[in-house]
């Protein structure tokens, strides 16, 4: 399915998994246009770990949805660009063909393991399911692959639990469950999970990211993480790109983020982490003054700017280029945070 | 968050002891329920004289005895008496329950079949979809349900068979709303969209994820309904378009022996207390269901 026709494209192949290029995507709403995700451009190469970072309503699950296609049409629409997997253009691909990635090459884990699971299917069958729709395997064989699989999800009694229904599983074995799903494929390729550990508490979250880490390395899958945590990001990521309003804003390798932030939302979230130096001993958190722009209303220039220290006069009339400042480091502002140094 | 110290640490979560699965844990809800069982036990007592009624009957429902006409019950060896051609009411009565059982069922599948396709498209593609078979829907519902059915006897004919589509057709309007009502709910539910991105196509989605999910209210639907069909099947014949005599149909056999309601009680009202207590069964099994399925009003 997948087509490799120049030597360049195979080139690409080896290095490149997930290349995607000014991405569009609006929302077209009885109040006006929401413009969810723009201009983004972003990529994640074999076996890598990308995380997405920033607050709720930014378009990193939109992102992810265009991904899969599993935008909601309408009132979504892709306006532009490309999302190329593997050398494919996903947005080109055709329904059926884009059904068979997902869930194949391309699976998602979501944020909500309570009503992620069909109440009314016990979990083994639907994670057999999967081979079933995919590798058209028979019941029995499909159903002893899915208790594998809970195997290698670390839980406990496979067999028995894969009879049980979602119900009767707790919000960790359930997004174990979820994870197990996603890898119900002889190769995947990518796995987006969608603030997997968002609903989990703290415990349960540390052993689901350790397992998803696990995972990727064992079965030599890319991970889109998503998610809002610096901790997390800074416990499993490779790279991070950090969107604010729709825009990526800065995207930098993990260690080049945590250390030399340059957009001054990226230090604003990093300095709202608890175990930031800055908050040592200080009875309140910082936090980022002011709350995200309605999308709506977005005018011309930098969606930071009502929140920004330092925010100039052209702040507000355009917004900035993408600046990079090394092979593994850029950022969109007019006027970068310098002072470098571990804000941690 | 530190992950050093939780690597090593086990899953700890407790395994939940086994629960009762969905269909064990509704059973001994029903048994719970003494008006649902009681429903049950008088819907089984009449399906099983109904499979065996050949041998349950004590005479073939079709024999006249001339002789024999108008029998009280309990003379003669004839347990509920004769009609007025002497035939065995108590046979007629039994094989009428087959009669009655098949129309419940097969007017009640004709209605969940086409509601069912109808309201889970509506529900599931929404938009124009959804408009145009839901105006079709609310136009069905602006009939008197009798007066509908009466008309499609009318188009077809009068015939048990033509009855039964009838009573379908009509009934189906309300199986295609409780359908539509569930999917619209379940629709946005994440699992589905987790399916979704696992590569599951439109049409498994509707019937093998979503359906499922939307059976409890149908199934209280389709009990209380079979009940219903019995019922208007009985007025059809009574009014002379269903079955056709010499049918032993409980409809029927009332409007065939009105005139002996003051002289020969028994053949009158017999029949109609067969219908009664079937529909009462059903009635009763239909909302000890619906409380039983719904998980809001368990204990």
């Amino acid at each position: 399915m997948i087509e490799t026709t120049t030597k360049n494209e195979a080139a690409v192949r080896q290095e490149e998994l997930l290349g995607i290029d000014n991405l569009n995507v609006s929302f077209h709403t009885r109040r006006g246009v929401v413009k969810a995700v723009r201009n983004l451009r972003l990529n994640i190469k074999e076996g890598e770990t990308l995380a997405l970072v920033g607050e709720s309503g930014c378009g990193k699950s939109v992102t992810a949805h265009a991904i899969t296609r599993l935008v909601p049409m309408p009132p979504g629409v892709i306006e532009s660009g490309i999302i190329r997997f593997r050398g494919t253009d996903l947005l080109k691909l055709p329904d059926k063909e884009m059904r068979a990635l997902r869930g194949s090459k391309i699976s998602m884990i979501f944020q909500e393991p309570m009503t992620s699971l069909n109440p009314v299917f016990t979990v083994g069958s639907q994670i057999a399911e999967v081979f079933i729709t995919h590798e058209k395997l028979g019941k029995k064989e499909a159903f002893a692959k899915a208790v594998e699989l809970l195997d290698l999800v670390k839980i406990p009694d496979p067999g028995k639990r894969a009879l049980s229904y979602p119900h009767q599983l707790s919000g960790g074995m359930r997004q174990r469950v979820m994870i197990a799903m996603s890898l119900a494929s002889p190769e995947p390729g990518l796995m987006i999970a969608d603030e997997p550990t968002t609903a989990l508490d703290v415990t349960i979250q540390a052993q689901i990211l350790q397992l998803l880490t696990e995972l990727k390395a064992r079965v030599g899958m890319a991970l889109l993480l998503i998610t809002h945590d610096m901790g997390v990001v800074a416990e499993t990521a490779d790279r991070v790109a950090v969107m604010y309003a729709g825009h990526k804003v800065e995207e930098a390798a993990v260690e080049e983020l945590f250390a030399n932030p340059r957009h001054p939302y990226t230090l604003g979230l990093l300095k709202c982490q608890p175990s930031a130096p800055s908050n040592r001993g200080a009875n309140r958190l910082s936090s980022i003054e002011g709350s995200v722009p309605d999308l709506l209303t977005l005018k011309e220039g930098c969606p930071f700017a009502n929140r920004c220290e330092n925010v100039k006069k052209e702040c507000l009339s355009s917004f900035p280029e993408i600046t990079r400042i090394s092979e593994n480091h850029e950022f969109s502002c007019h006027n970068p945070v310098t002072g470098s140094g571990d804000p941690r | 968050m530190s992950n050093n110290q939780t690597n090593n640490i086990i899953e700890e979560e407790l395994i939940p002891p086994a629960e009762p699965g969905f269909w064990k844990e509704s059973w001994y809800q029903l048994t719970r329920n003494r008006a649902a069982m009681a429903g049950l036990i008088v819907i089984a007592i009449f399906a099983l004289l109904a499979v065996f009624a050949p041998l349950a009957a004590p005479k073939d429902p079709l024999e006249q005895t001339i002789s024999a006409r108008m029998t009280a019950p309990f003379t003669d060896g004839y347990i509920l008496g004769t009609d007025d051609l002497g035939r065995d009411l108590l046979s007629r009565i039994i094989y009428g329950g087959r009669i009655s059982l098949i129309i419940g069922i097969v007017s009640v599948g004709i209605s969940l079949v086409t509601g069912t396709i109808l309201g889970m498209a509506a529900g599931y593609f929404g938009g124009w979809v959804d408009r145009i078979i839901m105006r079709i829907i609310d136009i069905m519902l602006a009939f008197p349900y009798i007066l509908l059915t009466i008309v499609i006897v009318a188009i077809l004919g009068p015939s048990l068979m033509n009855a039964m589509i009838a009573i379908g057709i009509s009934q189906m309007p309300r199986y295609a709303r409780v359908i539509r009502a569930s999917v619209i709910a379940e629709r946005e539910q994440d699992y589905v969209l987790a399916e979704r991105s696992l590569g599951t196509n439109n049409v498994e989605l509707m019937f093998r994820t979503i359906l499922p999910n939307t059976l409890a209210p149908t199934m209280v639907q389709a009990t209380l309904g079979v009940g219903e069909a019995i019922l208007s099947s009985a007025g059809l014949s009574f009014l002379g378009l269903g079955a056709q005599p010499p049918t032993p149909e409980w409809g029927l056999m009332i409007a065939s022996s009105k005139q002996f309601i003051t002289s020969a009680w028994w053949i009158v009202t017999l029949p109609g207390l067969a219908i009664l207590v079937t529909v009462l069964g059903f009635n009763l099994l239909g909302d000890g269901l619906r409380d039983i399925l719904d998980p809001r009003l368990r204990d």
